[in-house]
């Protein structure tokens, strides 16, 4: 079999991916089997020679982390070097001239597979790999035809689970080390390692110490055999079954690329794609796995009305005109200012738009927010200058102020990661030990609710000065570091209100470098606040006022003045002010801090029209719902938290009758007397790009070519836009996939109309924060109590992770108050014993376990937990919650 | 009659009994007294001597010792010297003995050598086996701080050295420079992909020499008698002397400091008295395992490193001479030797952690009767995928020489005995047909 054959098997490395260079001193001019080609000095030639056409065989090397030159699959004949050389670990010079192809080569390349296959099991027709394994298709385009191996082949049991998710088969593997070294290299995580000798050799884990790594997923994908599965996927599907669309997780806000795969209507599998900017091929397990929640059980796909013993199952016309009336109903006899809509931070940004023109330009009710009380106010998060995900790799210096990205932004954190291993130094200010602790060039402790504190100091060592304090540790740092200072702010807890953090975004944004990555987590909270699912804002990132002419222009008016954030909406609600509420794909019975305050207002509420994919969502309390599609069923776009917006696709059709969000919002208009006039996701794009001024020039054209999405606002970042398409190779999973739009054709005429010639400016001027926020009181310290701090762990009690089954299997459920050492031991229990939990406005009873990264004097409760949690515990009034712990005794 | 030329066992031949002791050595072979001279040289000019000398590192690869030196590159800090004792070659063995009998000949040489490459921290990788010798050079390395001969300012020249003793855990690999430096730092002691060579980046990134025992303890006498003395014994480029440990069907097994240029006959049969029991030679192994065999015809060559390679197509590696009768089964041997290799394969390049077993598992059916007559023809194809050509000096598909020492045996049957393997399979296989055996056997437990 001819190489030529493989060149077409779709290997996504086989594309042309060309950067042009242009010749001068850092260029090296190199022959490749006789072709010329200009590459960057010092680039491994393996990847020159990918990038050039030329796809040299490896098993062991990988673009993403350093070379080890262990398989020997890469050897290449250089000329005037002795001997054959491993092209991963040869950098290129100038006049180097190279042979992938000759008889030594190949003879070199026919050994080293006969070895791999001495002890390979041949067991591919049962091995998920089948199909898609480099061993097998390189086998056949660069192997020897047959073994010549009679002896015996090693054994061991197989396969052995190595963590929830991961299984190892040690007899398929090759010991190419890929999945060590992600582990080390990439996750920091080394809890797998090399042990045995010789042939001998297997990958093992740590007696007693499971692979649980957030990232353990990524070493099934990189693996070039069938020696690790992952048991959601294992036995599903055959590869050549599987259908494959590009997408991008919405787990989070980093918004990670993927190839997203289905077969028979049902999805499988989702990989990580290389996209450069964002994820570079890397997943989260939380996001590789929670397609499964899409198949649920409890979704609901038919609409349904409340009627007498309950919810039962209507039609679509029935629905809608029932909400259709509700929404009539509280604008015509209390006013738009009876109408509240709460979340859409979780649907695409065709969805945030049309809810936010139904609410605002059709119901002209302000009553909007898509954030739970759990994240920063909107004004702050849109009004900041943002930086990018690659401002990280070229930063002066990286500040993590209340947040912990490796819970939050699992792939933000392997980003942070790695720029700190090149070099940035990382600061880390925080009430305890974080994800990002362990490789912080400094780290600043403050007691909970005091977050300003710390950063004043910093802010004013940015600005040059020194402070006395310890983030003066910095100025030797970042003395000689050009570069923006990157800070990644979220909200330090949830039993404290945002002001602290308000404060201390304001004290840095003063200094000139500053830049912030919003680090707030919900998948697409910044598609949703973008297009003003917020009180007081208009899509596009403009108030009221400023857009008031612009975007009124088009919805035919807008709000009088600015309305309630989600707090007051549920407060207005359970005083009976609020006659209508929506709850927009969101439960803020779990999502939002305050639990009896939810329960108040769903009780108080006139209707509840539930609009998402669960029936349940209000506890009980809905009137009408009406059945959303959800991500992978739906095509759309979506921005994530560098206000990168990228293309969403629909990968499978939905059950029942769901419809997508924006259709809903279309219909319900319709009903009260406004034709929005949408029929099609890229009209909703197009008017999008038309009316929201940050989005100016973004339309359904430019994202369909844009291969990395498009980063907001458009005028300041054209440059950075690589058009596609770069057609996905569907299937492969084992290289990082060069970044493509997906596969639909762009007719060559169409590409040349639609590249524009420079991008419009957003029409309104894009809103700037200022903020002048005053310090948030501190609070004297009891010595007798806990202070509170309240944050999301990537697992837990969250409905996608409950209903994805690989992911509940494991998913800490259950609420638990994490304490330092000294102070469980000062309670006087073990770990695991409930002790009596009090503070001024409930008393629960809670386990208590010690935790090494608590500091004393603070209690840390996970806020994503079922039962008693900070929603009883925690007065949103208050600057912060102390708690009172006795034993039961 | 041949002689022994003793410089780095003179000692110990002279005090026996006391000779790892301080205050013997200080006493009777002035141990430390080279310090003074080394340090009133300075570093160059002691790199420049032993540059001179022609030492050339006694590991096994003869590297020029000084040149080796000369690639630190300049005034890049802090610098590492790590000391080779791994001594895990089969049948070597004068490591061993320098570090139980001599060991603060070996401090004094790595205090010189420190010294003259500007390392403030140097490390001895010892074999793990070695208790006896790993006691004394402990002793021997606290006596030197306890009189200032180690730690800061040593001997008032301002210059500081800490020396630290490091027993490895059971590893062959641990004695490639790079396996050890991995090991060093606390890693498996898998080679590393070169460049960066040690010089550049080795111990913890930084610049490192990585030197034997041997070489180190040859330090202080090429300081204290001059690199003239040192160059004026020995023959062509392989100067001065060397340990040899002769093994093997021998009357006389043991190891015995020869200057070189002196014949294999007059070590093997003048100083190890001959092979035993009257017995004739059938081969022997030249320098260590790793080292292709050579024929009784070959006793007459000389000693030297370059001869070894260019014309016998060996090499005299660490040293190491077996001997086998001419009751030997060289098929048995190799076996033996491919065992060796496949049990110590690190596993990371793939040539040599499959093919070394391969070699063992095909080895066995042949010395187990159950060979058939393409194997021999079927371990060179294969073969030669980890050592191109399969010609001495071997070229390699591995990372490390290990990989081509899994083959040398091999390659050293097929040369000197092909005929009488060959035979014998077709004989094994005619044997087989008759009885109608045709299972093949499972193979050795590795």
């Amino acid at each position: 079999m001819s190489t030529d054959a493989v060149r077409m098997s779709q290997w996504p490395s086989e594309q042309p991916y060309v950067i042009p260079v242009a010749p001068g001193p850092d260029v090296a001019t190199v022959t490749i089997d006789g072709k010329e080609v200009q590459v960057p000095r010092g680039e491994l030639l393996i990847k020159v020679a990918q990038d050039h056409g030329t796809y040299i065989p490896r098993f062991c090397w990988h673009e993403r982390m350093k070379p080890v030159g262990m398989c020997r699959m890469c050897l290449v004949e250089v000329e005037g070097m002795r001997g054959l050389q491993i092209s991963c670990a040869t950098p290129v010079t100038d006049g180097m001239v190279v042979h992938t192809q000759s008889p030594g080569v190949k003879a070199a390349q026919d050994g080293v597979l006969e070895f791999l296959l001495v002890n390979h099991p041949l067991d591919c027709p049962v091995c998920d790999r089948g199909g898609e394994c480099p061993l097998q298709d390189q086998t056949l385009a660069f192997g020897p035809g047959e073994s010549r191996f009679v002896e015996e082949k090693r054994h061991f049991e197989k396969p052995i689970p190595i963590s929830e998710t991961v299984l190892l088969d040690r007899e398929r593997c090759i010991q190419c080390g890929r999945c060590t070294r992600f582990a080390s290299e990439i996750a920091g995580d080394a809890l797998i390692h090399f042990g045995g000798r010789g042939s001998g050799t297997e990958v093992m884990t740590y007696p007693d110490e499971p692979f649980s790594s957030y990232f353990a997923g990524n070493t099934v994908q990189i693996c070039p055999v069938g020696a690790l599965t992952a048991s959601p996927y294992r036995f599903r599907a055959r590869p050549w079954d599987l259908d494959s669309v590009e997408t991008s997780c919405q787990q989070c806000a980093v918004g990670c690329r993927g190839a997203l795969e289905s077969t028979s209507n049902r999805l499988v599998r989702l990989l990580g794609v290389d996209l450069d900017p964002v994820n570079q091929g890397w997943l989260c397990d939380r996001g590789r796995y929670a397609y499964e929640w899409v198949h649920s059980d409890a979704r609901v796909v038919t609409p349904r009305l409340a009627r007498e013993g309950g919810l039962a199952e209507a039609t679509w016309p029935q629905a809608l005109d029932a909400a259709a009336e509700a929404l009539r109903r509280a604008r015509d006899e209390h006013g738009p200012d009876a109408i509240g809509v709460l979340g859409g931070a979780r649907g695409t940004n065709e969805d945030a738009y049309a809810w936010a023109r139904l609410a605002k330009g059709v119901l002209r009710t302000d009553n909007v927010d898509a954030q739970l009380d759990d994240g920063l106010p909107a004004e702050v998060v849109l009004g900041l200058p943002r930086a990018s995900i690659d401002d990280l790799d070229r930063a002066a210096a990286i500040v993590i102020v209340g947040s912990d990205p490796k819970e939050t932004l699992p792939v933000l954190y392997l980003r942070i990661r790695a720029a700190a291993e090149a070099g940035v130094p990382v600061v880390d200010v925080s009430t305890h030990d974080n994800g990002c602790t362990p490789f912080a060039a400094c780290s600043l402790r403050h007691r909970p609710g005091e977050v300003a504190t710390p950063v004043a100091a910093l802010a004013e060592v940015l600005g040059g000065r020194t402070t006395g304090s310890d983030a003066d540790r910095l100025a030797a740092l970042v003395a000689d570091r050009d570069g923006p200072v990157v800070v990644v702010l979220g909200r330090p807890s949830l039993a404290e209100p945002a002001t602290a953090a308000v404060h201390a975004a304001a004290l840095l944004a003063a200094v000139p470098a500053v830049r912030f990555l919003p680090a707030l987590h919900r998948g697409n909270v910044h598609g949703a606040l973008d297009l003003g699912l917020a009180p007081g804002l208009l899509p596009g990132r403009v108030t009221l006022d400023a857009g008031r002419a612009h975007v009124g222009a088009v919805w035919g008016g807008v709000p009088a003045a600015r309305g309630l954030d989600a707090r007051g909406i549920l407060a207005a609600a359970a005083d009976g002010r609020i006659r209508t509420l929506v709850l927009l794909g969101c439960d803020p019975l779990t999502d939002f801090p305050d639990r009896p305050l939810v329960e108040r207002a769903l009780a108080a509420v006139g209707t509840v029209v539930v609009v998402g994919a669960f029936a349940d969502a209000a506890g009980g309390h809905a009137d009408v719902v009406l059945p959303t599609t959800v991500w992978g069923e739906q095509d759309g776009s979506g921005t994530n938290l560098e206000g990168r917006v990228q293309r969403l696709a629909r990968k499978v059709t939905p059950g029942g009758a769901a419809m997508e969000a924006w259709r809903i919002a279309g219909e319900l208009a319709a009903r009260l007397g406004v034709d929005f006039d949408l029929e099609l996701t890229a009209e909703v794009q197009d008017e999008i790009a038309r009316v929201a001024p940050a989005f100016a020039g973004v339309d359904a054209a430019v994202l369909r070519r844009a291969r990395d999405g498009v980063v907001l606002p458009l005028v300041d970042h054209a440059d950075e836009i690589a058009w596609g398409p770069a057609p996905l190779g569907a299937g492969v999973s084992w290289e990082p996939i060069p970044a493509g739009a997906d596969a639909e054709p762009v007719p060559a005429d169409a590409e040349a109309a639609a590249t524009p010639t420079g991008p419009p400016a957003p029409p309104v001027a894009l809103w700037e924060w200022r903020g002048p926020a005053e310090p948030a009181p501190t609070v004297p310290v009891d010595a007798y109590a806990l202070r509170v701090v309240a944050a999301r762990t990537l697992y837990g009690a969250d409905r996608a992770v409950l209903e994805s089954p690989s992911l509940a299997a494991f998913a800490p459920r259950d609420a638990v108050l994490l304490v330092s050492r000294t102070d469980r031991d000062r309670i006087g229990v073990a770990d695991g014993d409930r002790v009596r939990v009090t503070s001024a406005r409930a008393t629960v009873e809670l386990p208590v376990v010690a935790d090494a990264r608590i500091p004393q004097g603070v209690a840390f409760l996970p806020a994503n937990r079922a039962g008693a949690g900070i929603g009883d515990l925690v007065d949103p009034d208050a600057a912060v919650t102390d708690l009172r712990v006795e034993t039961l005794r | 009659m041949a002689q022994e030329t003793p410089v780095v066992t003179r000692f110990m031949r002279e005090r026996p009994d006391d000779s790892w002791q301080f205050e013997s050595a200080r006493a009777y072979n002035a141990a430390y007294t080279r310090l003074e001279r080394a340090f009133a040289m300075g570093p160059e000019a002691i790199v420049e001597a032993v540059q001179q000398s022609g030492l050339r590192g006694k590991g096994g690869a003869g590297f020029g010792t000084g040149q080796k030196w000369s690639f630190l590159p300049k005034g890049v800090f802090p610098r590492y010297l790590c000391i080779n004792g791994d001594e895990g070659e089969p049948a070597t063995f004068k490591d061993h003995m320098l570090t139980e009998r001599d060991p603060h000949q070996l401090v004094e040489g790595a205090i010189i050598t420190a010294y003259a490459i500007q390392a403030n921290h140097a490390f001895i990788y010892l074999r793990g086996e070695f208790a006896l010798g790993a006691d004394r050079l402990q002793q021997a390395i606290d006596d030197a701080y306890a009189h200032g001969f180690l730690g800061k300012d040593i001997g008032g020249s301002g210059f500081d050295l800490e020396l630290v003793l490091h027993r490895g855990a059971g590893c062959y690999i641990a004695g490639d420079e790079t396996g050890l430096l991995s090991s060093l730092e606390g890693e498996r002691a898998m080679p590393r992909i070169k460049p960066p060579f040690p010089a550049a980046q080795g111990l913890y990134a930084a610049p490192t020499v990585v030197n034997n025992i041997e070489t180190i303890s040859t330090i202080p006498w090429i300081i204290a008698n001059g690199a003239e003395w040192y160059a004026g014994m020995g023959v062509n480029r392989s100067t001065g002397t060397r340990i040899f440990s002769v093994s093997g069907h021998v009357e006389r097994p043991g190891n015995y400091e020869v200057e070189l240029g002196m014949t294999f006959r007059e070590l093997i049969e003048g100083l190890a008295g001959g092979v035993r029991d009257g017995k004739r030679m059938k081969f022997f192994i030249p320098g260590g395992a790793s080292s292709p065999w050579l024929l009784p015809e070959h006793l007459d060559s000389p000693l030297d490193m370059d001869y070894a390679g260019s014309e016998l197509r060996t090499m005299l590696g660490s040293g190491a001479i077996t001997v086998f009768d001419e009751t030997t089964d060289p098929l048995l041997v190799s076996w033996r030797l491919a065992k060796f290799y496949a049990h110590e394969s690190c596993g990371k390049c793939t040539p040599c952690r499959e093919g070394s077993s391969w070699i063992e598992k095909v080895l066995y059916r042949m010395v187990n009767g159950q060979g058939r007559p393409e194997d021999l023809d079927l371990l060179l194809s294969f073969g030669s995928n980890i050592v191109p050509g399969l010609n001495a000096p071997f070229a390699q598909t591995t990372i490390c020489a290990l990989g081509p020492s899994t083959m040398s045996h091999v390659v050293s049957l097929d040369r000197w005995f092909r005929d009488e393997i060959v035979a014998r399979l077709e004989r094994d296989t005619a044997r087989r047909t008759s009885l109608e055996i045709v299972t093949v056997s499972a193979g050795a437990d590795a």
